[in-house]
Order: C-alpha cells, then structure tokens, then sequence
C-alpha cells in the first residue's frame, strides 16, 4: 500500500518540531533552514500551515532534470534526489509549481521531501497529528469522516 | 556539547562587535541562560552601577537546549541589572528568536556601553553588523518590525525590539520578540533604549549539529515529549485553555488579587476568564480564541492566539487592531482584569495588544493602574492629572486610556511608566504599592496561598510568580499537595521551586514543562545534550549555586533582608472573602525558617559556608 503525507492545517500550532525532526533526519543537525518541510505562520489571520512536496506523478522536476538526478523510489512512490548525479543547476526547482524543491548552499545540490525513504520523520515528530502518513487512495479519509459525523440521521 | 561556545560582544560606544570564546568552566559551573549570563554579569559587572547608565550591560542568553528537537527548547533570556528593581534582572522568553540566535552559531550576546545615536543589530550567522536606526525611533514594535522585514527581505528573519515605552523611559518596559512573546519583567526593555539599541535582527542557517549523545538526546526528548503529552495539564489544560485555565480556579481558591489587592475573589473573573475566551460573541459569532500556538519545539502549545470584537468600542476605529495576536495569559489578564477590577474582555484583549506592541509588562502596568484607581479613589490624585478622565475601579475605559497613553509615553501615562511604587510615592500613599523590591505581584494572593508569599518575598528579581512557583504544589498537587492556607513547611517547599526554576531556566527550556516533569525527566535530556555527566542532583545543585550567586549580587547592589518584605496591606489586613477568608500573610514566620534553611545568616547574608560550599565566584 503506498501512502502519503496528509496536512491538516487546523491541527498544526507552529512549534516546528517537524522542521527540526526534518533537519536532524537528513542534514544530522537542528536547522529548520535546511528542512524539507516548513510550517507558515500567517500572524493576522492567526494560522500555521505544514507545506512540503507531495510527490506529483508527473513530477515537474523530474521531466525538468537535464541530468536524470530525479528518480521515483519504487517502494515508496517518493521522488527522490540523487546527490552524485544532481549538478546544482536549479532547473527543478523552477519546474517546480509549489516550490517544494529547494537548492542548499551548503552541498551545492538541491533538497526536497524523500518521505524519509518511508517513515517520514516529520509525521513522527507532528505532536498534534497535523501532519500524518497515511494511505494514499484515501488522504481525504478523515475529512469526510468529520463531514458524515455532523449528518444528523435522525431527521432524514 | 550543544553550546556553540560563542559569544557576541557588541559595544555599542565604541560601535564594535568581536567574537569570543565562551567560558567553558562558568559553562559547566552555571549551564546557560540565566545562570551562565548571570556568571558574566558578576564578573563584568558593578552591582552598585546605574542601570540605565553606560557601565550596565545587558545579556541575551540561550540555554545548551535551545534550538535543538527537546520539547520547549527555544526559549532565551536577558539579563541585566534592573531599572524598577535596582537589583539582577533576567527576563525569559519563548517564541523562535532565542532559536535563531543558536542556529546563527551564538550561545550570547553580550551588549556593554550606549550608543551615541540609535542603532540596531543585524546578525546573519558569523556575520554581526550594527546599523543605524533613526528611521526606527520613534515606532512602536509592530511598526519597527514591518520595516526591518522590507528592509532585510528574509521573512524567515526573528526580530527583537524594543518599543516607545521603553524609549520613554517607562521603568517596566519589555523587550518583545516575535511580535508577542516578550522578554516581559523588570524594564530589561528599558535597559535596551537607555543603551540607544532598538532591536536585534537575527538570521541563522548553520544550525545545531554538536550534541554530545545524538542518540540518546532523540531517545530522551522523545520520552520526555510522551511525559508532556500524557500529564493532564501539559498534554490537555494548557493547550485547551492556556494558563487562563487558573483565572477561575484562583478565584474559587480565594486568591485572586482584586482591586489592588484589597480584596480576594473578583465577581468578574468568569467573564475574562478561558471559558469565556471561547464564548461566542454576539457580533460575528466568533470567540475571542482563534487557536492555540507554540513557541519554538514546544508541544505544549499553552499560547493564545486571540482577536477583539471589531464593534468594540476600543477598535471599532482602528482597523489595523482587528488582526490575529497574541491573547490574554493568566497573569496579565489578571493584572489588566481583576486588579483594576474591569472584566471587559475586549478592552483587556486590546490593551494587551498595546503592552505587545509596545513593550509594556502587563503585569506591572495593571498593577500600576490599579494602584493609581487606588489614588484616585482617595482624592490622592484628580481629573488635573488624568486629563479629565476618571479613573475608577471598573472603567474599561479608562484602562483602555491609560494603556495608550502609557504605551507612547504622554502624559499621565509618564507617571504610570514609573510603576507602582514610585508613583504611590509620588502621591504620598506609598502604602498603595503592591510591589516587591519595586516590582509589582502577578496573580495569586498571598493571603490565601502562603507559600507565593515567601517567594514573591525573596525573590531575587522583585515580586515574581516565575522564581517559585509554588502554586503547582499548594493548588494544582504538583509534584504533591501542600495546604495553601498553612505557612508551615513552606520555607523548603520554596527553595525546592527557586533552585529547580533556576536549573530549568538554564538550560534553556520552560518552566511550565514542570506541570508534568521532575528533574529525572530533564537531567537526561540535558545529559545527552552536554558533555560531562549532568544528574538531578547536579541540576538541583546548580539552581542552588544560581541562586545564591544572584542573591549575593543583590547585597552588593545594596539590598538587604529589609527588602525581603511584603507589602503592610498582606500583613495586615486580613482576606475578605473566600476560604482564606481571615487570614493576612504569615512571611514572619516564614522568612526566618527560609534563611536557615538556605544557610544564609538570620540577616539573610549567604553564609561563607554556603559560599563555599556552592563554589560562588569573589
């Protein structure tokens, strides 16, 4: 079963432990600035919002690579960077509609979400579930079970 | 490690920013944060200095755990001497900044001299560049945030500054991060105006990669994160309602401060407390709470994040405040409610708004402006002072007025910027001033919870919920039950919070974490985090070796066992209502027992023997 990340925005209180559980999983240090995932704060309207890849079928960056440095982990369905072939062109990350694929400077190559090759460290890390892995055919899942909750049977 | 081992030395007289290495010996003797920076100020430091003179410095100060994965590690602290206490200064505060400053590869920042002209500092990792800032004086926090951020165009950028209080020389003005955490008690705010520094800017990219047991650092913090999650208070009090949830329950105890202080249940505190945040209002159907927020790696969440009734008369013409921002806390809704005897939860939401905006402490503002309703009540002062406004015990209106004039510095609100205890001076009712060692109490009596009342008394930053927080043990149970009532006991009770807050606060994480852990819960993490072997004990042993080092800062600043007072209205003049009804504060029988037990002489003087024993520097 392939499964995916799933953000809910209303659970999420900006604390950033995903960033920081990001940062540790694939860079070995605390550093939101290099995480893959990144929670916005929009301070008037007083929402935080998870944003990270979510690993398009047809992924932009991929078909943008000159070098083929972008391959579909089978297992997984992730899109994923592979470093030695990657020369830091930043095509992709032009490619890219979202801007979830993002050039580091200090490796000279760029970064995106590898679903943690399967355990996404962020969704592990998430303290109010606003960030799951869950199965692909049915992120909306939990949506329509809140929406079916609130039909009141005993009227109809 | 976790230390970055850096520090920052800015001068601002001079104009000139050096790097150093931090003091690895003081790191190991005093952890980080408060009683690392606190270390530096013995050293560095006259006690008897001005603080807001030239020889004061002022510290920002993260802990080892600040801007790694541990639950509530963000938090940093400033420390300076204090310009409404005249004794050390250290104001804690969350939001990303103290993060930030670590990711940029600085365990401190270290701020001596005063500038000749207005200035801030941008720090973009290694690089430390003092700006001119001109253009800024003269704006409130809000305002000076939105330049600095068109200016630097990094939105991930963490601003610090200071607002036009503090420029105004408003005693009790705090340094906000953030746009509504704040580095809130004391004037360290004030401290940073009188230097000519308006803000730091700060931008880290490097990160935190040299904690000395990755493995079993991400094995105890997860451990410590289940605790939290779990424990009633942290993993589904705080979250839900914030620290707010205490506004009824101190009431019911009988130990909420009212009017002043001169009584002890307010009939109002339903009607500004978190169950009445989440109320519908009637104009657009929505709460006064939007939701929840978290500070850096916190996943406790207490934050309120809260809007004002648009068709209240406080904004209804100000559109710019019908925003998103930092709600009502306990303490300062207490402070702007209870205490001023105003249970408008619109006018308190708004004017905490201003205390944001602006950098003022709400706890010491309410308190001033409740000592001032005191005033006006007696005739001590008039609609001369007051621009004809009348300032009465229960007049949103009036604490909307005074918040804005104290916010700019104008007028009336001059007089209210010196606090409580220089303004009832001032009037000659220095009686009215509920303060300790200048500093106004937060929101819990002392008649009907003892045990505050010794803390408040001998803390080392004037009267303070945050130096020992004993009302975890004498309400809530935690870690056991004390009778609030009974002063018997309390004296230990006390140095146990004192010396554990101290270690907590070091090591850069929040004290609200102790609703559910001891420090078997956070010895490990700061374990894995440092190199050498950091057991419970040890941490205990610091938080007392912090303690006793800032007392003895104190006696050479100039205070002295006098100042380990309450106010004669505590002592006195018994509760009124409630099941502390009848009681007055029992501090005499208290504060002989305390000295003793913290080995300090019957005049409160830390004993050589302590001394010694503690390994104090001098």
């Amino acid at each position: 079963m392939q499964k995916s990340l799933h953000i809910d925005p209303g659970k999420c209180t900006g604390c950033l432990q995903c960033e920081s559980a990001c940062s540790i999983e694939n860079e070995g240090m605390f550093n939101p600035s290099k995480s893959r995932i990144k929670v916005f704060t929009f301070h008037d309207e007083g929402r935080f919002v998870p944003y990270t890849c979510t690993q398009c079928d047809e992924a932009w960056c991929m078909q943008a690579c000159p070098v083929d440095a972008i391959v579909i982990n089978a297992e997984t369905g992730s899109k994923d960077v592979l470093e030695d072939v990657c020369v830091g062109c930043k095509v992709c990350t032009i490619a890219c509609p979202f801007g979830t694929i993002n050039y580091n400077t200090t490796s000279g190559k760029v970064i995106k979400c590898d679903l943690c090759g399967g355990d996404p460290a962020c969704a592990e890390a998430c303290p109010t579930q606003a960030i799951t892995y869950v199965d692909a055919n049915a992120t909306g899942l939990d949506k329509m079970r809140a929406w079916a909750s609130k039909t009141d049977n005993a009227t109809s | 490690m976790s230390w970055t081992k850096k520090v920052l030395r800015v001068n601002l007289t001079n104009g000139t920013v050096a790097e150093e290495p931090l003091n690895m010996q003081w790191a190991n003797d005093y952890l980080g944060q408060r009683g690392l920076a606190t270390r530096y100020m013995v050293e560095e430091t006259d006690p008897a200095c001005d603080p807001l003179g030239p020889d004061n410095k002022l510290i920002m100060a993260t802990g080892p755990l600040t801007g790694t994965t541990a639950s509530t590690g963000g938090r940093y602290s400033v420390i300076c001497k204090s310009p409404l206490t005249n004794a050390i200064a250290c104001s804690n505060s969350g939001g990303f900044f103290g993060a930030e400053m670590k990711f940029a590869g600085w365990d401190m920042i270290i701020f001596e001299g005063r500038a000749a002209s207005p200035m801030y500092l941008s720090i973009e990792n290694e690089k430390a560049t003092l700006i001119a800032a001109d253009d800024l004086w003269g704006k409130s926090v809000w305002e000076s945030d939105k330049i600095l951020r068109t200016k630097h165009q990094d939105p991930q950028t963490r601003i610090a500054c200071v607002g036009r209080s503090a420029e105004q020389g408003c005693l009790y003005s705090a340094i906000v991060n953030d746009l509504h955490r704040a580095a809130g008690r004391s004037g360290v705010g004030t401290v940073m105006a009188s230097k000519n520094l308006k803000a730091v800017v700060v931008r880290g990219t490097q990160g935190l990669a040299n904690v000395d047991n990755p493995e079993a650092f991400m094995a105890t913090t997860k451990a410590g994160k289940a605790v939290l999650a779990e424990n009633a208070v942290t993993g589904q009090g705080l979250p839900a309602y914030g620290t707010q949830v205490l506004m009824n329950v101190i009431n019911e105890v009988g130990a909420l401060p009212t009017r002043n202080m001169r009584e002890t249940q307010f009939e109002g505190a339903a009607n500004v407390s978190a169950e009445a945040m989440a109320e519908p209002r009637k104009s657009d159907g929505k709460p006064n709470l939007t939701t929840n927020g978290a500070c850096y790696a916190c996943t406790i969440a207490c934050g309120r994040i809260s809007t004002v009734d648009r068709t209240h008369f406080s904004v209804k013409d100000k559109p710019e405040y019908w925003i998103n921002s930092g709600g009502l806390e306990y303490e300062a809704a207490w402070a702007l409610g209870p205490d001023t005897g105003v249970d408008d939860i619109d006018a308190l939401t708004y004017v905490n708004f201003l205390c944001n905006e602006d950098g003022l402490d709400p706890i010491s503002f309410g308190s001033t402006v409740a000592a001032a309703m005191e005033l006006f009540e007696v005739g001590a002062i008039s609609t001369a002072q007051t621009d004809g406004v009348e300032l009465k015990f229960g007049s949103a209106e009036a604490l909307v007025w005074a918040a804005e004039q104290t916010a700019k510095g104008e007028g009336f609100g001059r007089d209210l910027g010196m606090g409580s205890k220089r303004l009832c001076e001032k009037y000659g009712r220095p009686e009215f001033s509920m303060t300790v060692k200048g500093q106004e109490f937060p929101a819990y009596d002392p008649r009907g919870i003892q045990g505050i009342g010794l803390a408040y008394a001998t803390s080392n930053r004037g009267a303070c919920h945050l130096r020992g927080y004993t009302i975890a043990s004498e309400i809530l149970g935690i870690p056991e039950k004390t009778d609030p009532l009974q002063s018997d006991g309390k004296a230990g009770l006390v140095k146990a919070f004192q010396d554990a807050t101290a270690a907590v606060d070091s090591a850069g994480l929040c004290v609200f974490t102790t609703f559910a852990w001891t420090m078997d819960d956070i010895a490990p993490q700061v374990d894995a985090a440092c190199a050498g072997d950091w057991s419970s004990e040890r941490m205990m042993e610091v938080g007392e070796r912090i303690w006793n080092m800032e007392r003895e800062y104190n006696a050479k600043a100039g205070l002295t066992s006098a100042d380990d007072n309450l106010p004669t209205r505590l002592l006195t003049e018994a509760a009124n209502a409630g099941p502390a009804a009848g009681k007055v504060s029992e501090l005499d029988k208290m504060l002989p027992e305390y000295y003793a037990v913290r080995g300090w002489t019957t005049d409160g003087t830390v004993s050589s023997e302590t001394h010694q024993r503690l390994g104090l520097p001098g």
